[in-house]
């Protein structure tokens, strides 16, 4: 997917304007926000279920190339294909092959990040194979000009019911439908002939299991099935960070994912698929395909990003961020938005192509405190500011301020004289108001909010008559 | 309620506090410090305020600059050492120092420790007056409503939520009345509310609609940095009605508030 995170500030501007936008995006403190705090609470102890599944998160990461040679010989044996794409380009070249290679025309896609990333659908139309998407969120978008998705877990949340309504009406030329059940069961009757006619099914891969080559899978719509076991070809495409040793790791993580996603227990349908169609066996693909991509995650390993390795892809602290929101996924400009974005996007993509990104935080640390993972996300962010200033990416009139400010602040007699004068001025040019609308200077404050003028000397000048008067 | 006995308290009778006022309190709302400084003698502290002071690096350290945050670290760690315990009017300056300063220094175990060593020595306000002073009944005199916000740093960095409640309740004639989700960040985050000012009101107007629908005439917090934003927004509102207050002011407050409509 082609990176726009360069137009992060114009982007979040334009979407701050969007009352209908801003609307929607309500739901999530209303809604996901509730439903995350209520599922888990389920749990009896959610704080050691998340530190066991931390654990076991990093005792597969340390051992990552291990795991995943395990994982190799486990599902090769069982029958699939294990490849391995170093970028998500390259994914995208190894889907379109294997589509080529068994002459599909059409792939029907469950929901995938990954295959975001690889911009697949782009690739196998370039290749004449019509890619259908099948997750309603995502059917959506993709007969809305391939718009591409807000948010990880729920990829139209920036729309409204009637906006979905104009669009069904106006793409599948049927009378305008009101009812969310009436709607669905129209795109469940545009998706059915695709799903019986698809060649190959593509998916995602929430966790691949070392210890027996399957990909685990958390959906809630029940297409991912008819994507996975009905076509006579199967590929699922995930990223290598996504490998868990075994299944009882498997079992504690579930525990925490749809919770701290979506404020389910459990998703409605969850699936652990295993090699090939064996003799005997009713359903399953003739031919099963894992596509492990790269695309950066390598280069976190060992360093001090590796602990964003763990992300489980939940969407929760985006779900939490203030600024997420109130502008929503698009405005971050590539696939993955909120806090884990801010800080996947520069590993990803480059830190000078996401200036925006890391900046744009309030650091209010909500982040850090739902996730499941424990990811030390404003940490992260931090880090990346620590990156940023050091390779001198950040405009020349920030960092002047930033060094006159050092300079006086390490200078505490030239420190304090400045800051009563300061003060003196401010009051000075305030006269009886206790607050300013402009200020030459301080534009960037006053656009949006008064400045507050001093209410008298500073403490410190206070403090020190005082002082002198007592003694 | 919560009853406060814990063996980490006072350890002399009467402890030698160095006030660290914080440059915004310094130069924006002195009365802030000195209503600080009241309430910290009137818990049994011996109050000294080193004026060599200068800001705690966090503007710097937020923005990526490690090396300043270090040198005003280090200029911090000299003036206070020699403390009994530091105190800190706002959650934001306290966690930088807890939470961050000794990880600065992780490549130097002397400074390390000492830095270590300080920080744990550090507090901010509200949570000194009540976990460490055992204070129960603020000195102050505040008959008002009002709604407490958490701000950031202070409620996830240290736990700042139960303690400023404990006090403000305590107060005769004070209602505290709490707005729907007062954890959601105020829009502030320092050099954010410059670099990124729209977002940043925006996300005040969502705060300011939870403030107005308590009809709490005020709004109490630990931050002076939250404070001037919510106020500055507040005010370009068109709002003249609700107080923008620090916990310090209304525990310490020796006046009636001022009639609504001021």
């Amino acid at each position: 997917m082609q990176v726009q995170s360069m137009h992060f500030k114009a982007r979040s501007g334009q979407k701050l304007a969007d009352l209908r936008l801003q609307a929607n995006l309500k739901k999530l403190s209303s809604k996901w926000v509730a439903g995350r705090q209520a599922a888990i609470a389920e749990l009896d102890d959610f704080e050691a279920t998340r530190d066991d599944a931390v654990q076991r998160r990093d005792r597969g990461l340390a051992d990552l190339d291990l795991w995943l040679e395990r994982f190799e010989q486990e599902a090769t044996r069982r029958g699939t294909v294990v490849l391995w794409a170093e970028t998500p380009a390259e994914a995208s070249k190894l889907v379109v092959a294997i589509a080529k290679q068994h002459q599909v025309r059409k792939v029907t896609k469950s929901k995938s990040m990954v295959s975001e990333e690889m911009a697949l659908n782009r690739a196998l139309e370039a290749a004449g194979i019509q890619p259908v998407e099948t997750d309603l969120g995502e059917y959506i978008l993709q007969i809305n000009n391939n718009e591409p998705p807000s948010h990880i877990v729920a990829p139209v949340l920036h729309k409204d019911k009637d906006e979905v309504s104009d669009l069904f009406a106006k793409v599948h030329q049927k009378p305008r439908l009101s009812e969310v059940n009436q709607m669905t069961r129209e795109a469940r009757e545009v998706l059915r002939p695709h799903f019986l006619s698809s060649d190959m099914g593509v998916s995602g891969g929430n966790f691949l299991i070392a210890e027996t080559g399957s990909v685990a899978l958390f959906t809630n719509e029940g297409n991912e099935g008819m994507c996975t076991i009905m076509p006579r070809v199967h590929v699922a495409v995930t990223g290598i960070e996504k490998l868990l040793p075994t299944l009882e790791d498997l079992a504690t993580i579930a525990r925490l994912l749809p919770r701290s996603a979506t404020g389910q227990s459990i998703s409605n349908y969850f699936s652990i698929l295993t090699g090939t169609r064996a003799e005997g066996e009713s359903d399953g693909p003739e031919h099963h395909y894992v596509i492990l991509v790269d695309g950066g995650r390598s280069g976190l390993l060992g360093g001090d990003f590796e602990s964003m390795l763990r992300c489980i892809r939940c969407g929760a602290c985006m779900n939490h961020c203030p600024v997420y929101q109130k502008v929503g996924g698009h405005a971050y400009g590539w696939v993955y938005p909120g806090p884990m974005g801010s800080v996947l996007t520069p590993a990803y993509v480059g830190l000078e192509k996401t200036l925006d990104l890391p900046q744009a935080a309030t650091l209010c640390g909500e982040c850090h405190v739902v996730c499941p993972m424990k990811i030390p996300l404003p940490d992260l962010l931090r880090k990346l500011r620590e990156r940023q200033f050091d390779r001198g990416l950040r405009p020349y009139s920030e960092r002047i301020g930033l060094a006159a400010w050092g300079f006086v602040a390490r200078r505490p007699l030239l420190y304090r004289w400045l800051t009563r004068a300061a003060s003196t001025a401010l009051r000075w040019i305030a006269g009886a108001k206790p607050q300013l609308r402009s200020m030459p200077g301080a534009g960037a404050w006053t656009e949006h909010r008064d400045l507050l003028v001093p209410t008298g000397k500073p403490f410190s000048a206070q403090w020190a008559a005082r002082k002198s008067t007592r003694s | 309620m919560e009853t406060i006995a814990d063996p980490v308290k006072l350890s002399q009778a009467r402890p030698r506090v160095g006030f660290f006022y914080t440059c915004l309190v310094d130069m924006m709302r002195p009365e802030i410090g000195f209503a600080s400084v009241r309430l910290l003698e009137d818990a049994g502290c011996q109050v000294d305020v080193p004026i060599a002071q200068t800001c705690c690096g966090q503007p710097g350290y937020n923005a990526g600059d490690q090396r300043v945050a270090r040198d005003l670290a280090l200029q911090w760690l000299q003036l206070f050492e020699a403390f009994d315990y530091v105190v800190v009017p706002s959650g934001s300056c306290a966690g930088m120092i807890r939470q961050h300063y000794p990880d600065l220094f992780r490549n130097d175990p002397d400074l390390r420790i000492r830095m270590q060593n300080l920080s744990e020595r550090t507090w901010e306000l509200s949570s000194f007056l009540v976990e460490v002073c055992g204070m129960q009944k603020p000195p102050g005199h505040f008959p008002a409503e009002i709604t407490y916000h958490d701000a950031c740093s202070g409620l996830r960095e240290l736990g700042v939520q139960h303690q400023p409640r404990l006090l403000l309740r305590s107060m005769p004639g004070l209602e505290l009345k709490e707005m729907q989700d007062s954890r959601a960040c105020c829009g502030f985050g320092g050099t954010f509310a410059v670099k990124y000012g729209a977002i940043s009101a925006s996300i005040a107007d969502e705060k300011i609609a939870q403030i107005e629908q308590t009809g709490a005439s005020c709004v109490v917090m630990g931050d002076l940095g939250c404070m001037l934003h919510l106020e500055g927004r507040l005010r370009r509102c068109g709002d003249t009605r609700i107080r923008v207050m620090h916990v310090a002011e209304v525990l310490a407050a020796q006046d009636r508030p001022a009639p609504e409509g001021m």
